[in-house]
């Protein structure tokens, strides 16, 4: 089963690569406000169920995928993505 | 003093860390990351470099290595390891010491020399050195800017656990002595225990006049005095 993991910068950690990318869009004439960079993963874990997948997936995202001191995760299963 | 030094796959301090061991006087030996095995040694360096290619962050990867897990139990001792740029950034990692590195906040590899002021002479690392004492030694890193959240900071400088900040030549902390926005101009730590050290910049590549310092040779001697100075 393919589980999707999104990591990010919490939203109190500077993001000067966000910024640096904001700023180069809007000097394009793109009128973007803000842009923060993360980090996406796709795990295949062999689970029986969409449950023990979204349990699997999430501790491997707090323990190794991000560093709770300074990032965020977000764990997505794939039919919650197809809704 | 037998003093060990970790290689990982993409160390490439490790011989100079190694080089500044035998300088002081002391005999150096490698710790190799695959082996739990610490063959006696008195303390442990982790040197600088990019342990695992940064894959995923900085020290991340390294801090599952099988010779950390023996690293962990050697500070849980009190043995005194020091972690140096990708070194102090595994030891956040592995949650030895407290906080993380953030990528520079000029965006820039940031590779010049610095001055540190030395905050505390309370660890096995800066028993030689003085309070206030300013070293010069070189930085070079992308990922130094130091993080930890407010009630970590405040209890890093309640108990005066900040080891080194950077400062202008006299000892001032300015924004302009800050090579990569770390808070506080915080350049190293320890932890609560204070056997535990990390710094960005580099003392093993400061130890002899040819280049450029001999600053970063105090570190490496205040291992060897006895450790009964410390809490001092």
């Amino acid at each position: 089963m393919q589980v999707r993991v999104y990591v990010a910068l919490k939203k109190t950690v500077l993001d000067p690569q966000g910024q640096a990318i904001q700023a180069a869009l809007a000097r394009q004439g793109h009128a973007v406000e803000a842009v923060r960079q993360g980090k996406f993963f796709e795990l295949e874990l062999a689970a029986d169920t969409a449950e023990a997948a979204r349990q699997e997936a999430e501790t491997i995202a707090r323990d190794v995928l991000s560093n709770p001191v300074i990032e965020e995760f977000r764990v997505v299963l794939p039919e919650a993505e197809s809704q | 003093m037998k003093i060990g030094v970790v290689v990982f796959p993409g160390s490439n301090c490790d011989r100079d860390a190694h080089g500044a061991v035998v300088r002081a006087g002391q005999q150096a030996v490698w710790l190799w990351h695959g082996s739990a095995e610490l063959e006696g040694v008195e303390a442990i360096i982790l040197p600088g470099g990019f342990s695992y290619g940064d894959y995923l962050r900085t020290g991340a990867i390294a801090r599952f290595s099988p010779i950390m897990e023996a690293v962990r139990r050697f500070a849980a001792q009190g043995g005194p390891v020091l972690g140096i740029c990708n070194g102090f950034q595994i030891l956040c990692e592995a949650g030895l010491l407290p906080g993380a590195l953030l990528r520079n906040a000029g965006l820039r590899f940031v590779s010049r020399p610095v001055y540190l002021r030395v905050e505390t002479a309370d660890t096995p690392f800066t028993r030689a050195c003085a309070r206030g004492q300013v070293l010069r030694m070189p930085v070079a890193h992308g990922e130094g800017n130091y993080f930890a959240d407010v009630a970590t900071l405040a209890a890093l400088e309640r108990e005066h656990r900040v080891v080194f900040r950077y400062t202008d030549a006299a000892g001032n902390v300015t924004a302009g002595a800050n090579p990569n926005g770390s808070r506080a101009n915080i350049a190293g730590i320890c932890n609560r225990e204070r056997n535990v050290v990390g710094l960005m910049p580099h003392p093993e590549r400061a130890i002899e006049p040819a280049l450029g310092s001999e600053d970063g040779l105090a570190l490496f001697h205040s291992l060897t005095l006895a450790s009964a100075a410390i809490g001092a």
